[in-house]
């Protein structure tokens, strides 16, 4: 079929596709009046029962938390997919020789950059750590503050230390801490059985609304999820870097 | 609906038309860039900070850097090759 | 209204960009855009004119708050979606390196 044909197709059934979603959302309830009970009810059982101040953390690990065990493997997959594509264009040592070429030829990055990226490592740390152990409090939890974590990475290599780049990321340890991560999710919703309950049920003690050990079990997964997720996503970050790092070699 | 919303809602329109329409992949992450940053006023526009904190995060901090290897990666690829075919001939 | 009209709009032009693209990596983020137009929608629905965000750490326990489970699914939706991103960026690379060219026209078909 040509190309004008396919054009002249595509844009005739893009103005149908339209057509119908304008329909659609015309049918909708009004903009600013939603309808769910359950988003009356939900904050209710969040702050009431569970002592938990970010309602959505609160939805996201207690009440949905069986979706974000699926989002979560969903992840864990896609790590795990990335990394196996990406390992298939290189062969067995050609990253560490790539490492110590680099070495030697001596970073190409700015000194400001450099000493930028060495001065924001401990404190993008401190704030990922935060972001993710306060979810139940604050904006925030585990997946935004694995991100965060996994961003240190990426502020190492900038600061061009290739080298440290390698001792932060032994690339074993981060798939252990993968697994662990996913695992221990897991494990915690299946400790609702232990306990007599159904899985994923909040079986650990509330506490007091905005101290940091409230929520029972919403904490605990936050930590879990944090863990998968940083892992997973420097999993990821690190594959894309070696893709870089063997750039002058021919071959790869 | 508040003003910021109907600003934001156009300005996301306005990101996201041109974030389709730049073909170069180059240009197109610095627009998918601003798309992210559009993105993450709206959410708080909505009164959802930790969406929009995800989303600074990966639309900021994820992505673009995963976009820009990837190009660069196929670009050395592209030399790579073309400076093979100048030496055969 | 308007923020349903926008993901609406938002899902029709990442629709055109994946079906007139011309390279993978354009592909791959007009798919990006796509993804965004959900999110607009998850968040329009759930939107409470005078509602305040569902942090209770320091408003009172009665104020009228958005719908906190839409936000719940897409900050989860956010997160996930970048890596499935980076998996099709990873193929990419691939699929440049085994065909030497990045337009999808030209992609060979798969073989064995």
């Amino acid at each position: 079929m040509s190309e004008r044909a396919r054009l002249v197709l595509g844009l005739g059934s893009l103005a149908a596709l339209g057509a119908l979603l304008v329909w659609a959302v015309g049918g909708l309830p009004a903009f600013g009046h939603p309808r769910g009970p359950y988003a009356d009810l939900a904050p209710r059982i969040m702050l009431d029962e569970r002592h938990v101040a970010n309602a959505v953390t609160g939805i996201t690990f207690d009440l949905r938390g069986f979706d974000t065990l699926g989002e979560e493997l969903i992840l864990f997959v896609a790590a795990l997919g990335a990394a196996v594509l990406l390992r298939a264009l290189r062969t067995e040592g050609a990253i560490e020789e790539a490492a110590a070429d680099e070495e030697r030829r001596g970073p190409g990055t700015a000194e400001a950059l450099r000493a930028l990226g060495a001065v924001l490592v401990g404190p993008t740390l401190l704030l990922g750590i935060y972001v993710v152990v306060h979810g139940a409090l604050t904006p925030g939890g585990g997946f935004q503050g694995g991100v965060l974590l996994a961003g240190v990475l990426l502020l190492v290599y900038a600061a061009g230390q290739v080298a440290a780049v390698e001792r932060v990321r032994p690339v074993s340890l981060v798939e252990v801490t993968d697994a662990l991560g996913a695992a221990a999710y897991t494990l915690v919703a299946l400790a609702g059985l232990v306990f007599g309950v159904a899985v994923m049920d909040n079986v650990l003690p509330f506490g007091t609304t905005g101290s940091l050990l409230s929520g029972g079990t919403v904490p605990v997964l936050s930590v879990a999820v944090g863990v998968e997720v940083t892992a997973g996503v420097t999993l990821i970050l690190s594959e894309f870097v070696d893709q870089m790092l063997l750039r002058s070699r021919r071959g790869d | 609906m508040t003003a910021l919303q109907t600003v934001c809602l156009l300005a996301v329109a306005v990101a996201g038309t041109a974030t389709v329409l730049t073909r170069d992949p180059l240009r197109q992450a610095v627009a998918s860039g601003l798309l992210g940053l559009a993105l993450s006023v709206l959410f708080l526009a909505f009164g959802a900070p930790d969406v929009a904190l995800s989303q600074i995060v990966v639309a900021g901090v994820a992505v673009p850097v995963m976009v820009l290897l990837a190009l660069a990666k196929i670009r050395t690829v592209d030399r790579a090759a073309a400076r093979d075919d100048a030496e055969e001939l | 209204m308007l923020a349903y009209l926008v993901a609406v709009w938002l899902l029709l032009a990442g629709l055109y960009g994946v079906i007139t693209s011309r390279h993978l990596v354009h592909l791959v983020l007009c798919l990006g855009v796509m993804q965004t137009s959900t999110y607009v929608l998850l968040l329009a629905i759930g939107w409470r004119a005078g509602g305040a965000a569902p942090i209770f750490a320091d408003i009172p326990r009665n104020t009228p708050i958005v719908d906190p489970v839409v936000q719940a699914l897409t900050l989860t939706d956010v997160v996930v979606e970048a890596t499935v991103v980076a998996v099709l960026l990873a193929l990419t690379v691939q699929a440049h390196k085994r065909f030497g060219t990045c337009d999808p026209d030209a992609l060979g078909a798969l073989r064995g």
